[in-house]
């Protein structure tokens, strides 16, 4: 890496911060105090939990939203809108259904009034270089998923962009369509055949990541911060299964999975979480136990690192992160530097039947979620064991906007009725009390 | 034909190459059509003086050249309704302080039956073009515009609105500017709905004909060179063999511009639908067929093609240099709340004027009396929408079920929705007369009789789109009969039942206005309602009870919708998420 380009920075954010306003009016912040720099000749991933502002800050690089607070600036003037310098890769590839490949492609150069005969020129030659010369006159719904965010690919690399953004470009495509794009990209970055100088990658995989960046930034949830950076000197390509490589994974997988400072910290006795508005991991039970079942199962039996896991699950990072908080929430396992291990508790919820598990889980539940505790509490209190969900919802609204109070409900709702604890009508939106069994 | 901007082949002179079968098939019928609108387009100015008699012979060798006006009328009206449409919606989408009023409009607007435009625009069209018949021509397709404008600047609205969030986003990353994002996404996007609702737009046009060619307002007796005047000729004189020449011509031609406009144009918009996968409904059109394999066409529309793209360069966005350099848009920072306060100053204004209206020159009891006229006629479109409900819903499942007649009905209750309700007019007074049945209940019918087959042509669309594992499921668990309808099928159709019947209340208020006021000859039947008062008030030209009339059926209209319908829409989208 060529440390004096960054004098010279492509992309520059100054603490910059972004807050929504959820439609109640309560504003929810996602991005907070973020100092980035993209150099020139720099391929930078951003990796970070859902919820943690990564496709926020995208898109205010590519001038689609502003940032409430702080400065963006592109090669040194203030970023207001889209700029031509700056092309973005979109994750559902956001194609033009109606045009042809071709037409997709000249899509960028036509608004910036190229004159067809040129435009037809750059097109065919992007196209050849992406390797779809001959699809010029397809219409996208006839190309398979791959071959359209190639044609995603060079309708932002037709206009000569400096900087290409790509947010989670690869996430839409199977595992081994994804790989090769991804290498295409690199083999062209690489030997230089395309004008692009400096490449910002948002994506939930951790080894997408590691495999093509110079710089990996892990934001934090909620808001989002900039909490690790890592640069990775290797060469390219890489080989995935390098000690190197694999010891990186394991570090960001580590990074990753690290709980925040609010979180009190697992396997460290009682996780003690005080407050009603802890965010719940938004996971369902049946991912629970079966990440747990996996997890008690050989070959891990009660102990796994998590990219083995992962591949294992053959899910994504991005849905197992919750599935772990929730373990670790429910004091069934725990998560330490990129592994993962079953607590005593855990192993013999993996051991009991199906009524034991749920009696278990609503134990834990009364035991470690507040939000759940509080239901079951308030509708003991009442005469006729029934309460609408509406003071609830309420009473997360304090903290957190509508629709993620709704998630947490729904999510507490789930969690509540398989613990046995609570029942819930979805028509009429009343919680109360389980029927007293009969023995 | 029509590949869209394509630019490989602009170059292509059609004059060098050499015409083939396809282009002597096609020739003849765009030299008829050429000729046709040329005529029909000069015998719109006429000369006209005000209380002239305007002669409508009933001989049926004049039909064609009456279709062919009333054709012309229509399609001037919806190329005006498709003006309207796009700067309508543009505005509306674009602004949201113009949305927040221009919404409510449209809504007021779709409420107000078709003649109370006529009241009020006939007068100044004439005046417009004096000792002209383009005037009364001008009313005339004010008046079918005003049937179809409004469903359609609705739909291109909300598609504009619906456009998904990463294809508005590519569209702002590679710069294109606002004229360039309508042409490129937003119509595109909004094509298919937009397609289907000027078709319905057309069979609308067709319900009120008679209203707006045979323009009997304010002791005005004016008839205009049409079909729709044929049939009030028709009516005027008792001849039920013209009444079947015209609904014969009107099927022609109906037939006509489907298979030479909708079907060629729903056919190429194909390509339009945005579901990413080729769905089997794909329609088929044998002139677009024709037209793909003429050269003459090819060259034609590549040309046309290519001078629609330079067009697309029009008013492009300055290059980014500026706009880096420039202030932040420097946005209008109006406090919303200063736009509700203005709204409901004008709204309050205005209630305050229909109140000084009543008060000063209809007086209350009047009013009231019409209030509970148009209780009258709520009770009879709520009935009549619970019968024909009952009615269609099952054989419209039935049909659903089976693809194979689900297409040939739809087309079937297009035409259907398009027959104007005159022309049950002879039947009815026969049957009434000589059965001695009270009109009162008796003419309730005619309400239903155009939009019930929305409720038909909506359940059929939904009970076909049921998806078969559910079917094969409910088989599987042996549920048959009642349980079957109650747990599968009507659960199902539910919310595609409540889209047509939102469509068919709608229509059947204005159809009161023909409904309820049946003539045949010298033969007068009225039910009591609030259509019916209208349409005489109507004739007697007394225009503040006309008026009144306008204003409580789009009262009664509003309020339905927002607390009857809109209610069971809402009802209805929760169900089936």
């Amino acid at each position: 890496m060529d440390k004096n380009k960054l004098a010279n920075p492509l992309v520059e954010l100054r603490g910059v911060s972004k807050a929504f306003r959820s439609p109640d009016g309560t504003p929810r912040t996602v991005l907070e105090g973020v100092d980035f720099s993209l150099a020139e000749g720099e391929i930078v991933a951003l990796l970070g939990k859902s919820g943690s502002g990564k496709s926020t800050l995208l898109r205010i690089i590519a001038g689609l939203t502003q940032a409430d607070a702080g400065a963006a600036h592109y090669r040194g003037r203030p970023i207001r809108g889209p700029v031509s310098g700056i092309a973005m890769v979109f994750q559902s590839f956001a194609l033009f259904p109606w045009l042809t490949v071709q037409q997709n492609v000249e899509l960028g150069l036509e608004a910036q009034g190229v004159a067809p005969d040129a435009r037809r020129e750059r097109a065919d030659a992007m196209l050849e270089l992406i390797g779809l010369a001959g699809f010029g006159g397809a219409l996208p719904r006839e190309l398979s998923g791959g071959m359209r965010q190639r044609v995603g690919i060079a309708r932002a690399l037709v206009t000569n962009p400096d900087v290409l953004l790509m947010d989670e470009a690869f996430s839409a495509l199977d595992v081994l369509t994804g790989e090769t794009l991804r290498n295409d990209i690199l083999d062209l970055w690489d030997d230089s055949r395309i004008p692009t100088k400096g490449i910002l990658i948002v994506s939930h995989n951790i080894e997408e990541a590691v495999m093509m960046s110079d710089r990996i930034i892990i934001l934090s949830s909620d808001p989002g911060r900039i909490r690790h950076e890592i640069r990775i000197p290797l060469p390219r390509p890489r080989d995935v299964d390098s000690a190197a490589v694999r010891a990186l994974i394991d570090e960001v997988y580590g990074l990753m999975t690290a709980r925040p400072a609010p979180a009190p910290a697992p396997g460290a006795g009682e996780p003690a979480v005080a407050r009603v508005d802890y965010r719940l991991p938004d996971t369902g039970v049946h991912r629970i136990e079966a990440v747990l079942d996996l997890l008690a199962a050989p070959p891990f039996d009660g102990r796994a690192d998590l990219p083995q896991l992962s591949e294992d699950a053959e899910l994504p990072d991005e849905e197992l992160f919750p599935t772990y908080e929730a373990l670790g929430l429910l004091g069934l396992a725990h998560v330490e530097r990129g592994d993962i291990t079953l607590t005593v508790l855990g192993k013999r919820y993996a051991e009991a039947e199906h009524v034991l598990r749920q009696a278990m889980f609503g134990q834990q539940l009364l035991e470690h979620v507040p939000l759940v505790a509080r239901i079951r509490q308030q509708l003991e209190d009442e005469p006729n064991g029934t309460l609408p969900e509406e003071p609830f919802l309420e009473l997360l609204e304090d903290s957190m906007d509508t629709e993620e109070a709704k998630r947490m409900l729904e999510v507490a709702i789930e969690w509540g009725r398989y613990g046995e604890v609570f029942e819930y009508d979805y028509h009429t939106g009343r919680l109360k009390l389980p029927e007293p069994e009969e023995l | 034909m029509f590949e869209l901007f394509t630019p490989g082949r602009t170059g292509r002179s059609f004059l060098a190459s050499t015409p083939n079968r396809w282009d002597w098939a096609l020739l003849p019928i765009v030299l008829a059509v050429l000729a046709a609108v040329a005529y029909g387009a000069m015998q719109m100015a006429r000369p006209f003086t005000l209380g002239q008699p305007t002669p409508i012979s009933l001989a049926p060798g004049y039909l064609p050249y009456y279709l062919l006006r009333t054709i012309l009328r229509m399609f001037t009206a919806l190329g005006c309704a498709l003006l309207f449409t796009f700067v309508f919606a543009a505005i509306a989408a674009r602004y949201r302080a113009a949305e927040k009023f221009m919404i409510p409009l449209l809504d007021v607007l779709q409420s107000v039956p078709i003649l109370g435009f006529q009241a009020i625009a006939i007068a100044p069209f004439i005046a417009l073009f004096p000792g002209n018949l383009l005037g009364v021509e001008c009313a005339a397709i004010f008046a079918i515009f005003t049937s179809q404008a409004w469903n359609m600047a609705f739909s291109l609205y909300q598609s504009m609105k619906t456009i998904p969030p990463e294809l508005g986003e590519a569209a702002r990353v590679f710069r294109l500017s606002p004229w360039q994002r309508f042409w490129r996404l937003e119509l595109p996007y909004a094509m298919p709905a937009l397609l289907w609702n000027m078709m319905m737009s057309m069979s609308g046009g067709w319900f009120f004909l008679v209203a707006a060619e045979a323009i009997s307002v304010a002791n005005q007796d004016i008839k205009l060179p049409g079909i729709g005047a044929y049939i009030a000729v028709a009516i005027e004189q008792k001849n039920g063999h013209a009444i079947a020449y015209a609904i014969g011509a009107m099927f022609a031609g109906i037939l006509l511009y489907d298979q030479l406009f909708f079907r060629p144009l729903l056919a190429w918009a194909d390509k339009f639908r945005f579901e990413e996968s080729q769905g089997d409904s794909a329609q088929q059109s044998w002139l677009l067929d024709w037209g793909r394999r003429s050269v003459w066409m090819r060259a034609l529309t590549d040309r046309f093609w290519a001078a629609a793209t330079r067009a697309l360069g029009w008013f492009a966005l300055p290059p980014d240099v500026d706009t880096a350099a420039a202030p932040a848009r420097t946005r209008l920072n109006v406090d919303p709340r200063l736009w509700d306060l203005l709204f409901g100053v004008i709204a309050l204004a205005g209630i305050w004027r229909f109140v000084l209206f009543i008060h000063s020159q209809v007086g209350w009891g009047e009013a009231l009396h019409v209030v509970g006229l148009g209780l009258i006629t709520l009770v009879r479109v709520m009935l009549l929408i619970g019968l024909a409900s009952l009615v269609w819903v099952p054989i419209a499942v039935w049909i659903g079920l089976r693809p194979r007649y689900a297409q040939k009905v739809q087309a079937l209750a297009q035409f259907l929705a398009a027959f104007p309700v005159n022309l049950m007019f002879p039947l009815v007074v026969y049957v009434l007369v000589h059965a001695h049945l009270s009109p009162n209940i008796w003419l309730s019918p005619l309400m239903v009789f155009g939009t019930q087959w929305y409720i038909l042509f909506n359940v059929v669309a939904g009970a076909s789109t049921l998806p078969n594992e559910l079917r094969l499921a409910a088989d599987n668990l042996g549920l048959t009969g009642w349980l079957k309808w109650k747990r599968v099928y009507l659960p199902a159709v539910f919310p595609s039942f409540v889209t047509g019947a939102i469509t068919a209340s709608g229509g059947s208020w204005n159809a009161a206005i023909v409904a309820e006021y049946v003539t045949w000859g010298k033969t007068s039947l009225v039910a009591a309602g609030l259509g019916s008062y209208i349409k005489q008030m109507t004739d007697a030209g007394d225009f503040h009870r006309i008026a009144l009339g306008i204003g409580v059926m789009c009262v009664f209209v509003m309020l339905l919708n927002r607390f009857f319908w809109r209610k069971l829409y809402l009802l209805a989208e929760d169900r089936s998420r």
